[in-house]
């Protein structure tokens, strides 16, 4: 008997510390599948970011780069331009990517920097303890709006931040994936791929935005917090190719 | 047989650019503000000529954090900016400091605080000498007084900066930035020791295990251990790093201490107050942090009387009653862009004879 599902070389053999049914497990498997399957790893720069990931090179075995909350695209712009011939990413949550470093978001996508860009969005900041994020959904209860978020109260609207960067002539490729089903999971590995490869092309800036589960902050078994992105999430923030130019 | 240098006119912030250049510095990023945007405007020019990178980022965290990964990935780099933009760069230059990342940041001081003005001053000498960001640290800081002197920092700056895998600052001011000067470009930097390679920095793990750029340690005591390397290394700088530059000293019985374009100032003030039969001498540091206390002591021994001057209300002020414990020092300073002259200088040391 053979052995086929393994586990990618560039995905350490160790257990993380993400809390039970939290997301990042499979994104970061499918970050490393995905870079192995290009044959990257030796040429592979990721930039972990602020947040429940700060350690991702803990997990991850190729080279790994630190950013300060928000700046994980100014430090991949940095590295890129240098070494056009690595490959470089960022992985970075909601908070970061959305929020605090939303101007070095939208520059970097708008110099059409040739980065790739993993942005995993769970509605609501995880580590901190539950705060409301830039894409928390209406309604949904956080540490800091407790009664639910309401833009009545001029709480904001959730941003479909992927959505925006689409309309930059700068970005190649956008698309939302999620990792609430087996099937979802295989089409959010193919638009990794997608954007992966775009990098090796010099096409130009792509994301790709993950549905992401956070049982802890939601309050939620696992499998609740996966139908609830199924059911709930999506309805504010709905999968599938936003961009391929 | 001695080589006849060529000299070119240029700006305090020109021959800061050009020497970056020199001194093989592949990367800038900046953002414009007064009075130091000659240096991004010749880096746009020079960077593409030389086939290196130049970006005007949208922001001084973004221009500071750009220049954080090209030196995590290996490769020497610049930003440059004015107090205000100093201030919003903090946050990087602590992260540059925690993940050993060596980088060199240019400073043209203008008045503050807040937006303050655009002329020259020196009020960012606390900000610049005690870490200015969050955290346990320190960055080397030189502090030129002329446009020559300026290109020679710079190249210093970068190799201290490699050396000891240091954030360094250059403390300019806004005479020094703007005023044009005759500059012979220096070919190479005046620091001796041997840069070791850059073994830990991100090219990919090809042919070698992982590499991790990192200000980050989670692990009970681990940021102990940490901050503690960092201190030997800091102690390692202070010890050897110290540099200044003394005029007419020998004899003096007043000293006069001042950097920068206030030490310009100063010096003249010196030949005027000899003529007079006063024996006043200078003393300029070159590293405002380490502050060179070892050669202000020598300098001090036998001196009566102490006189700093700075365009600030008081800052450098302090390192000198530190390193000179018991010393008569007298204070004159200008803020908000108002420049002390030779004369109110000369009247201000005789005053207090």
């Amino acid at each position: 008997m053979t052995k086929k599902f393994l586990r990618p070389p560039s995905l350490r053999p160790v257990a993380t510390h993400y809390c039970s049914g939290c997301g990042h497990g499979i994104l970061h498997r499918l970050v490393a599948e995905v870079i192995d399957e290009l044959g990257l790893r030796e040429k592979a720069i990721g930039i972990a970011p602020v947040g429940c990931a700060v350690v991702a090179y803990d997990y991850w075995d190729f080279d790994v780069c630190e950013a300060a909350h928000g700046r994980a695209l100014a430090v991949a712009t940095g590295i890129k331009r240098c070494r056009p011939e690595n490959c470089v990413f960022t992985y970075q949550g909601d908070g970061d990517l959305v929020s605090i470093g939303m101007a070095e978001t939208f520059h970097t996508a708008n110099r059409g920097e040739n980065l790739t860009c993993i942005f995993v969005n769970n509605a609501c900041y995880g580590m901190t303890g539950g705060q409301m994020a830039p894409t928390t959904l209406i309604g949904q209860i956080t540490a800091t709006t407790p009664q639910g978020r309401s833009s009545e109260a001029k709480e904001g609207w959730p941003i479909k931040f992927s959505e925006i960067l689409a309309g930059l002539e700068g970005v190649n490729f956008a698309a939302r994936g999620a990792v609430s089903s087996p099937k979802e999971i295989i089409r959010t590995r193919s638009y990794m791929k997608k954007a992966f490869s775009n990098q090796l092309e010099n096409k130009g800036f792509s994301i790709v935005e993950v549905l992401s589960p956070c049982p802890t902050v939601w309050q939620k078994k696992p499998i609740d917090a996966m139908r609830w992105i199924d059911e709930e999430m999506v309805k504010t923030f709905p999968l599938g190719i936003i961009k391929d130019r | 047989m001695k080589i006849k240098k060529e000299k070119t006119l240029m700006s305090g912030n020109e021959a800061m650019a050009e020497a970056a250049i020199k001194a093989g510095c592949y990367f800038y990023a900046g953002y414009p503000i007064t009075p130091q945007n000659e240096i991004p405007a010749y880096m746009a020019r020079r960077m593409k000529e030389e086939k290196r990178v130049f970006i005007q980022a949208e922001s001084e965290l973004s221009a500071i954090n750009m220049v954080f990964g090209a030196s995590a990935a290996g490769f020497r780099a610049l930003t440059s900016s004015s107090s205000p933009g100093i201030s919003l760069k903090q946050e990087g230059i602590s992260y540059l400091a925690g993940a050993e990342l060596p980088a060199v940041i240019i400073n043209v001081m203008r008045g503050g605080p807040g937006l303050g003005n655009i002329a020259s001053s020196q009020s960012d000498y606390f900000q610049s000498t005690r870490g200015g960001g969050h955290g346990d640290y320190f960055t080397p800081v030189l502090a030129p007084w002329c446009a020559e002197e300026a290109a020679r920092l710079i190249m210093l700056g970068f190799d201290l900066a490699d050396y000891y895998r240091t954030p360094v600052l250059i403390l300019a001011d806004a005479i020094t930035g703007q005023m044009m000067e005759p500059v012979a470009m220096p070919l190479k930097s005046e620091f001796k020791n041997q840069i070791p390679e850059k073994s830990w920095a991100l090219t990919g793990a090809k042919g070698r295990g992982q590499n991790i750029a990192k200000s980050f340690f989670l692990k009970e005591g681990a940021l102990e251990v940490h901050n503690e390397k960092l201190k030997n290394k800091w102690e390692k700088i202070r010890n050897n790093e110290q540099r200044f530059f003394s005029y007419k000293t020998d004899d003096a019985k007043y000293l006069i201490i001042a950097y920068g374009s206030q030490a310009r100032i100063a010096w003249e003030a010196i030949d005027i107050l000899r003529e007079q039969k006063i024996k006043a001498g200078l003393f300029r540091p070159i590293s405002l942090w380490p502050y060179p206390e070892q050669g202000l002591q020598k300098c001090a021994k036998n001196v009566k009387k102490i006189f700093v001057v700075e365009q600030s209300l008081g800052q450098m002020l302090e390192d000198v009653k530190l390193a000179l414990p018991g010393k008569e020092v007298k204070f004159f300073g200008k803020t908000g862009g108002g420049i002390p002259s030779v004369s109110e200088i000369i009247k201000f040391v005789k005053r207090a004879l």
